[in-house]
């Protein structure tokens, strides 16, 4: 009842940027616009999804969706154990949407992880650098139109030789 | 000193095999364990394997006091560099152990940042098979090891490289 009253406060606020509202296996999502994220997150805080228990995204290519990357929140109630799902869509050719590091400080590494795997970027975050992918990587790795094994960065290393020894030819025996 | 006692107290070998037999009963492993294979490892130290039967069981977390690299676990594309940096800092001579397939070949892992088989970019002495090997095919692959250091010949051995 808490969540449905919610659900519908929230789509009268902000009416124009709820795109749907859906339910998959007894959990609620909340699908809206990329561009005003921090506003409906604002709400949903102050309403008691204090926790954000995971951002991540989803790179829609051949799934269909509102728009080719969704960004995902997974937002957890600690006062009644409620959950919510709220789906940020942001479009292929300008992938960028506001970042809510400025309400939950654990946003802060999550979105440069989305950064860096997806291409997604954040306005208002104070470090959007990679965190897993090497500094000098290039391209987002997770995106669907990336080929799986690579573009030949696997195989971009110097070889390093044996020092003393090269004559002996371990390998023989 | 009568014959009977210098026959009894002298051994006659060569330098090579006497320092071979030393190198090979005393290796000290550098553990570089990124995966489960790392965990595994551990258990071949333990009492029930026990690797000190063959002199290796002085594990050392720093390259400069070892001349064993155990690499246990898969090998990204942002590891690669501290590996090749871990190789060239332990002192010569070094042996190189590949355990475990990931290691030795990528294993299940055909992925952008996966390296696929560290033996493209460093050198590799002993392939363990496994996934992860069992604690007889860690101790199996050190002693094809210590066969191969009885071996060496140091005529074989070319100078070292300045660089």
């Amino acid at each position: 009842m808490f969540l449905q009253n919610l659900i519908t406060k929230v789509t009268e606020q902000f009416s124009d940027s709820i795109l749907d509202t859906t339910e998959f296996r007894g959990e609620t999502v909340l699908h809206i616009k990329g561009e005003c994220v921090l506003e409906v997150l604002e709400v949903l805080k102050s309403e008691g999804f204090h926790f954000l228990a995971d951002l991540t995204a989803v790179d829609n290519l051949e799934m269909g969706g509102f728009e080719r990357y969704s960004v995902v929140y997974h937002l957890l109630n600690h006062g009644n154990g409620e959950r919510l799902v709220v789906k940020a869509y942001v479009p292929e050719n300008n992938p960028n949407l506001p970042s809510v590091e400025s309400l939950w400080k654990t946003a802060d590494w999550q979105e440069r992880e989305v950064y860096d795997l997806f291409g997604i970027t954040f306005d208002g975050h104070p470090n959007l650098i990679r965190i897993m992918n090497p500094d000098d990587f290039k391209g987002h790795p997770l995106r669907k139109d990336y080929p799986r094994i690579g573009k030949g960065e696997r195989k971009d290393f110097p070889i390093v030789e044996r020092n003393i020894g090269t004559k002996i030819g371990r390998s023989e025996s | 000193m009568d014959r009977r006692e210098i026959k009894s107290n002298f051994l006659t070998t060569t330098v090579e095999s006497a320092v071979n037999w030393a190198r090979k009963n005393s290796l000290w492993p550098m553990p570089f364990g990124t995966a489960c294979c790392g965990v595994e490892l551990m258990a071949v130290l333990a009492a029930r394997s026990d690797i000190a039967r063959f002199g290796a069981e002085a594990i050392r977390f720093s390259p400069r006091q070892s001349d064993l690299l155990i690499v246990a676990g898969r090998i990204t594309i942002k590891m690669m560099p501290v590996l090749q940096r871990i190789y060239q800092q332990m002192p010569e001579p070094k042996w190189v152990i590949s355990m475990g397939a990931c290691a030795s070949s990528g294993g299940v892992f055909d992925t952008y940042s996966v390296i696929q088989g560290i033996d493209q970019f460093i050198p590799v002495d002993i392939y363990i098979p496994g996934c992860p090997p069992r604690p007889e095919g860690i101790l199996d692959g050190l002693i094809k090891l210590q066969k191969l250091i009885e071996k060496e010949k140091f005529s074989d051995y070319s100078l070292p490289n300045s660089s």
